[in-house]
């Protein structure tokens, strides 16, 4: 039977079952997986190994035979996350994990636990430029409200999803979507969304997103008018005049300044909407999922009738949208109309151009959420110490090891970057609320100072030593290592 | 390499928590002192080898069990083809079907013929074998979504119920389904019975060709799996209630029908939040978006379903 498996199944031999596992796949046991055709362990609580190189971030199964020495990794070079630490919550007891390790001479305390998050949510930040609904419209997902539209952003549009209203102000099941919405988002799955008068979304964190069931693939280098600016040297001599339409700033290149410095002549173009300065244009059309997050699917309609005096037969007009998307090249027929045609080769490398510069459009997400007084109490015996802690960088949070940015002002609210934490570090509790990994790093002097449950700090290898539940992954590349003490004055 | 089975005591220092492979159970006794731990010393000694004795007769448990089989020695795979030879001739079964409520129920019998016990359990991931002395009961909570761990009613079972055996299948489980139900949740007399009867009445809760449903031949996924090229679901996509409705009486049907046969006392099927439950349940969750039980005028079984965490969307 087992020459018929394809090449990269895997024989685990860790039980006499001896699961033959597929790539991407578990064993019977889901202890064990086939990850890139490598047999590897796969068990909760999550350790940041620092040493590991990047690219194989389970720990392959063989390293773990024999007695582990403690070489391969030394302390310090091992952060033990909150992701599957489990939390003491509603009870005031001391945070399940309160590990030390010596960084740089110094003793570091970091001390971990899920929090249970009633207050939390995420902000969502979808880069396109198409119209998703009217700004404080609903958000909704599988028909129950989770979250509105929030004020746009450049080049995006923003979404704020959860919050301590929907999770446990409306009905049952609002809650419940809710918490589902934010966990699956979170967790880095793909969540359906719609708009009270507005779009359908597809989103998931780092992926772009799918309005109305087209994938986005660009966001814009500039509204139209800054396109016109970027651009007016390279059409300059090719073509006669430029629109670049846009939902926000229509440009024109022959009344543009930029324009106007080249000597572009006039060209009695007139364009509906209202005229902010010369060649920028505000609403020449609804917003829209059409050119540029306009409503418009073709661009002549923007236009009124050329106007006989400046304009001229076989004059040639390109229409382009903010990301290069869309684009229609014209020349004016006898009687001055518009007329379209291919787009000759000198104008492709421009309109390519536009399209290059245009950065891939993605969705962010960030979570959000404050630590309240009983997780800040499994740190220390006086929670409002932690919070003056963090407030003066003595204390760095982090969650699963990701940075948090922490909200200047009063207690920890923070805002982290999901695609920068472990997989599936999230969970939720049917309240419903979302239980989040956080840690708290400190040094062992600041921690006994702020009245820290120190009789209960364990050393780092004797948390270790515990291999059965944990899983030790290597940390995400762009995050500063948690351990490190400060050095700048903001790391997020 | 042969990892070695794994046993210790869970840190509430009362329940004891036995690994090895794919086998995972978690077993508490209540009694006076020294039978528990007499208890947990039998449990652990019989456990060891468990593993070993079905993985030396695992190709003949894979196949699909037929009246004429071979008949498989050991006494857990004896239990294993016992659980589901009533089904054979009706549908595919293989032994496979009941390897976790027999493992569980072996480990509870080795414990309860070592020690008088007050009251004991089994966990072998959700398939659970009982013990209840005179006037003990238990409290079991039931859970549809794995992943998403909220009980979606519970239920108490006492020494007066002839219940042993409680096991729950799924297409959102460890093994695969050839059904979409969430949950399947079964008492029945012992737990490899149960096992065995949640895997097919869980089957049974079907919409056969539907397009929202993503099915693969379980080989796809798992080479060696026992359900060869049958289809499992792997992805159920939001259906409207007239559709879950129809899944849902699907597998009310067959679970009716086994327990005419004897094969179960009652059973609670789960799908998309709604929640069907044979009428010795004696009552309804909260989530059952349909009024179609009648209350039974004499339980049979003295079960209660709390309100969950959750409610429906439509009370």
């Amino acid at each position: 039977m087992a020459d018929v498996f394809p090449p990269d199944t895997v024989r685990c031999d860790a039980c006499p079952v001896l699961c033959y596992i597929k790539r991407g796949h578990a064993g019977a046991c889901d202890r064990y997986a086939n990850v890139e055709g490598q047999l590897v362990r796969v068990d909760p609580h999550i350790l940041l190994d620092r040493a590991k190189s990047q690219g194989t971030p389970l720990v392959p199964f063989l390293e773990r035979q024999g007695d582990w020495d403690g070489k391969i990794m030394k302390g310090q070079e091992t952060f033990v996350t909150a992701i599957g630490a489990g939390t003491t919550y509603p009870d005031y007891k001391p945070a399940p994990f309160i590990v030390s390790s010596e960084v740089e001479g110094v003793d570091m305390v970091t001390v971990v636990t899920e929090g249970i998050f009633s207050y939390c949510g995420v902000k969502l930040k979808i880069d396109t430029d198409r119209h998703l609904g009217p700004e404080r419209n609903l958000v909704r997902a599988q028909g129950e409200p989770v979250g509105h539209v929030t004020t746009a952003e450049y080049g995006s549009q923003m979404l704020s999803l959860g919050g301590v209203h929907h999770l446990t102000g409306g009905s049952k099941s609002e809650g419940r979507v809710t918490c589902e919405t934010l966990l699956d988002l979170c967790n880095g799955k793909e969540v359906e969304l719609t708009i009270d008068e507005g779009a359908g979304v597809r989103v998931a964190a780092g992926k772009p997103p799918v309005v109305n069931g087209q994938r986005e693939e660009r966001m814009r280098v500039g509204c139209g008018s800054a396109t016109i600016g970027m651009f007016a040297k390279q059409w300059f001599g090719k073509v006669d005049d430029v629109v670049v339409v846009d939902d926000h700033i229509t440009g024109v290149l022959s009344e543009h300044q930029a324009g106007k410095l080249l000597g572009v002549r006039e060209t009695g173009i007139v364009i509906q909407g209202r005229r902010s300065t010369p060649g920028r244009y505000f609403q020449v059309a609804e917003p829209g999922i059409g050119w540029g997050g306009t409503n418009i699917s073709d661009p002549l309609t923007i236009l009124k009738p050329f106007k006989p005096k400046f304009a001229w037969p076989h004059l040639r007009l390109l229409m382009v949208s903010t990301t290069g998307e869309q684009f229609a090249y014209y020349e004016l027929d006898e009687t001055l109309r518009p007329v379209e045609k291919e787009l000759p080769e000198a104008l492709k490398e421009s309109v390519g151009r536009i399209r290059e510069n245009c950065e891939p459009a993605l969705t962010t997400v960030l979570f959000m959420g404050g630590a309240g007084g009983s997780l800040r109490a499994g740190v220390t015996e006086n929670p409002v110490k932690l919070t003056d802690s963090v407030k003066r960088k003595l204390t760095r949070v982090t969650c699963g090891g990701a940075p948090a940015y922490i909200w200047p002002g009063g207690g920890i609210t923070f805002m982290v970057d999901v695609t920068r934490m472990p997989e599936n570090a999230f969970g939720y509790v049917p309240t419903p609320a979302l239980v989040a990994p956080i840690e708290f790093t400190l040094k062992q002097d600041d921690y006994a100072a702020l009245g820290g449950h120190v009789d209960f700090v364990r050393p780092l290898g004797d948390v270790l030593k515990e291999k059965e539940r944990q899983r030790q992954l290597s940390s995400h590349g762009q995050n500063p290592w948690p351990l490190k003490p400060h050095t700048g004055s903001s790391e997020s | 390499m042969r990892e070695p089975a794994l046993i210790r005591m869970l840190p509430d220092g009362r329940r004891m928590h036995l690994h090895d492979g794919p086998i995972d159970l978690i077993v508490e006794a209540n009694g006076a002192p020294q039978a528990v731990s007499a208890a947990y010393e039998a449990a652990t000694r019989r456990f060891v080898s468990i593993l070993d004795e079905l993985c030396g007769e695992l190709p003949l448990l894979r196949q699909a069990a037929r009246k004429n089989s071979e008949r498989p020695r050991r006494v857990v795979a004896r239990r294993m083809f016992a659980a589901v030879e009533p089904y054979c001739e009706d549908c595919f079964i293989t032994p496979m079907a009941a390897v976790a409520g027999a493992v569980a129920e072996e480990i509870l019998e080795t414990m309860t013929a070592a020690a008088d016990l007050d009251r004991a359990y089994v966990n072998n991931g959700g398939d659970i074998a009982l013990h209840l002395d005179e006037r003990q009961s238990y409290k079991i909570g039931m859970v549809e979504r794995p992943d998403r761990p909220s009980l979606f009613g519970s239920l108490e079972i006492t020494a007066m119920d002839s219940v042993r055996g409680i096991a729950t299948s799924g297409w959102r489980g460890r093994s695969f389904s050839l059904g979409i139900a969430d949950a399947v949740t079964v008492l029945a007399s012992c737990a490899a019975a149960a096992d065995a009867a949640a895997t097919v009445i869980a089957n049974a809760v079907n919409l056969p060709n539907h397009l929202g449903i993503t099915r693969a031949p379980a080989r796809d996924i798992s080479p060696d799996s026992d359900l060869g090229e049958l289809l499992v679901t792997r992805d159920v996509g939001l259906l409207t209630q007239v559709e879950i409705d129809a899944a849902l009486e699907n597998g009310v049907r067959v679970a009716t029908l086994l327990r005419e046969r004897g094969l179960i006392y009652s059973a609670a099927l789960c799908l998309q939040k709604c929640v069907r439950v044979l009428s010795s349940f004696c009552a309804k969750s909260e989530r059952d978006r349909s009024d179609g039980f009648p209350k039974p005028s004499a339980p049979r079984l003295h079960a209660q379903l709390e309100l969950s965490g959750r409610t429906n969307p439509h009370a």
